[in-house]
């Protein structure tokens, strides 16, 4: 095991299959000659050259469509968005194109394509770059999403995403680039569609992926000096969903609190909520409970964008609700 | 049942018989899915290439085999000119499991990989960074072959259309884009919508060969794509063409076309694209009214025939829906 960046541990995955399969490329804007807008392709134009390695013009739903129609011929795009908030401009191409081709051709155009960028709210970026995408793609069938947390996770799931003949959204975080923990040595691949517990306990279930993830291990921290022990689930593929790890958990914790950085209405929680109570009905103790960012643009000011935002708190207060602690 | 071919022409010389025989099939092809249509033998949209053939046909005969095509909604008959079989288009009309998409696409979403038809699309202009796609994958694999991209004249305004363009002639992708100017996006006039009196300038925009051609005759339409296309063989360049075209029927079959005169339509219907053809092979001798008639008829009991089996097919297994969602 050697301590990688979350920011390695992505450029490797992509070094790593790049080496291995010559129809795999990377194209965005800055990918290339700047080495990455988060440098997460750094020195991957050396290694590979330009006609691998291609800077786009700011041009999202034209590039994402020029992936989806490298696909359609036989290539394995990697498409990289600057950011999800740009990405939005390619939701065209993303939903009603790469979700839909296989579909639509009756199973004679496979999408083997990954988008892959930063998502969600990083650090008084304001509303227009602070816009998380999950639960608008997860919506739509055809799609994988993954979110990730860990360096591990990163290169695991990259690998995965990269090898599926699946469109795959990667969604991923500049506040967690830099962040640094153990990958395996050698080849790590982890499936899609398989969560994992990132802490056991058994009190009480706190779901919760990507970046607000390290929110919540500092809330468990807490919690357990009071004497609640929290379980907490990461399913790190939101589509196709380990439904079987967050039943699994909920059955022994009887206490479920969702923590997401996305707007309550019609969100992935809510989701995850609704399997929950359909599938585990007898088996809870207390209503679910929801800890989302509030239904607002994301503010610019600081002490506004904290309070927008899901915070350790609130976390910390919905824990102890359910286990009608306070 | 495709017609088939019994006259051979020299390799650059266009080989009219063919053209004329394959007008003629696309238009009774049209025809009769609209009778089917009327008869409710199917639902949804159903957009009609009836007066547009000669685009069709003279791009077709332009192409080779490893080429690759891409269109909007407005392609059955583009569908068939790149090797699916009739009977196949017209199953999936039908919603039939037979079909070239197994019933999932409907009338705008014929595909067939083996053919290298990426598509019949629903989204104005959005097939256009695909077929750029396509093109990039083609200089990546080295391979030979071009990229024809089918376009409307209202797609000229759609935002991808532009990112599309710049990045195939940046980076010298082999991409044709072929616009269809029939002159009404839906049911508005182009010139009511758009900056420029021609939609080829949209080309200069990018730097971007371009030209313009009569769409009415399938021997001119031949005549300007093949050097354009055999060029593009060797350069490597991306091409605009805009092709003025017009379509006989409204937008849709539930568009009476009302935005237009009478007059206008007939105006084109006088230079109907098979009728001058069929004209022209009288003239040069190379086929006789009766015979022109004998194919009329051979074209419409292909196209009953295909619709027979089309009929005849079984629709998809319930157990279908959910299949192809995922690989």
């Amino acid at each position: 095991m050697a301590v990688k960046t979350i920011r390695e541990a992505l450029n490797e995955a992509m070094i790593e299959e790049m080496q291995q399969d010559p129809n795999i490329f990377l194209m965005g804007e800055e990918v290339a000659e700047y080495n990455g807008a988060y440098k997460v392709s750094k020195g991957m134009l050396d290694k590979f050259g330009p006609k691998r390695v291609i800077d786009s013009p700011i041009s999202e739903g034209g590039f994402a469509g020029l992936g989806v129609g490298a696909a359609m011929a036989g290539l394995r795009p990697i498409i990289e968005m600057m950011t999800w908030n740009f990405g939005i401009q390619a939701f065209d191409q993303i939903i009603n194109h790469a979700a839909k081709m296989n579909y639509m051709s009756g199973g004679q155009f496979p999408m083997p394509i990954v988008f892959r960028g930063p998502n969600g709210a990083a650090h008084m970026l304001s509303a227009q770059h602070s816009q998380n995408v999950d639960p608008m793609l997860c919506n739509v069938p055809g799609l994988k999403v993954v979110s990730i947390s860990t360096p591990s996770d990163a290169k695991g799931l990259l690998k995965s995403a990269i090898r599926d003949d699946n469109p795959v959204i990667f969604l991923e975080s500049e506040m967690m680039y830099g962040f640094k923990g153990e990958v395996p040595d050698g080849e790590h691949v982890i499936p899609l569609g398989k969560g994992e517990v990132k802490h056991e306990g058994h009190d009480v279930t706190v779901i919760t992926w990507g970046k607000i993830l390290h929110k919540a291990m500092k809330a468990v921290e807490v919690l357990e000096e009071e004497g609640i022990s929290v379980e907490l689930v990461d399913p790190r593929t939101l589509v196709p969903l380990d439904e079987e790890i967050i039943f699994n958990s909920v059955r022994k914790t009887h206490r479920v609190v969702i923590f997401e950085e996305n707007w309550p209405f019609a969100s992935v929680g809510s989701q995850i909520s609704d399997r929950i109570q359909s599938e585990c009905f007898d088996e809870l103790d207390a209503p679910i409970a929801r800890v989302s960012q509030q239904p607002v643009p994301v503010p610019y000011a600081e002490n506004l964008e904290e309070v927008a935002l899901p915070s350790k708190e609130e976390l910390i207060e919905a824990v102890k609700k359910v286990c009608y602690r306070n | 049942m495709m017609p088939k071919t019994d006259s051979k022409s020299n390799a650059n010389s266009p080989d009219k018989l063919a053209m004329y025989k394959e007008m003629l099939f696309y238009r009774r092809f049209e025809e009769r899915a609209n009778l089917a249509y009327t008869k409710q033998k199917f639902s949804g949209f159903l957009h009609l290439h009836i007066g547009q053939e000669a685009v069709c046909v003279g791009v077709q005969h332009a192409l080779e085999e490893q080429d690759y095509l891409i269109s909007a909604y407005r392609s059955h008959t583009q569908a068939i000119a790149k090797g699916i079989p009739a009977e196949q288009v017209l199953s999936e009309l039908f919603g039939k499991v037979t079909g070239c998409s197994r019933g999932k696409g409907g009338s705008m979403h014929m595909f067939s990989k083996e053919k290298r038809f990426f598509g019949g699309h629903g989204i104005v202009g959005a097939q256009a960074p695909i077929a750029v796609g396509g093109a990039f994958a083609i200089k990546y694999k080295e391979e030979a072959a071009v990229m024809v991209c089918y376009l409307g004249d209202a797609a000229m305004n759609q935002g991808q259309v532009f990112e599309a363009m710049n990045m195939a002639a940046t980076w010298s992708l082999p991409v044709l884009f072929v616009i269809e100017n029939n002159q009404y996006g839906m049911g508005t006039d182009i010139s009511r919508t758009t900056s420029v009196d021609h939609l080829y300038k949209r080309a200069l925009g990018f730097d971007m060969a371009h030209s313009q051609v009569d769409g009415m005759n399938c021997v001119t339409v031949y005549e300007h794509m093949k050097p354009t296309i055999d060029k593009m063989r060797v350069d490597r360049e991306p091409h605009l063409v805009e092709v003025l075209t017009y379509r006989y029927k409204g937008h849709s079959v539930s568009d009476p076309a009302t935005y237009r005169t009478k007059e206008e339509v007939q105006e084109y219907q006088q230079r109907d694209p098979i009728t001058q053809l069929g004209a022209l092979l009288v003239k040069e001798s190379l086929a006789s009214e009766d015979e022109l008639k004998a194919w009329d008829k051979e074209a419409k009991e292909q196209v009953k025939a295909a619709e027979r089996v089309a009929d005849a097919a079984p629709k998809p297994p319930q157990d279908e829906v959910c299949k192809h969602v995922f690989v």
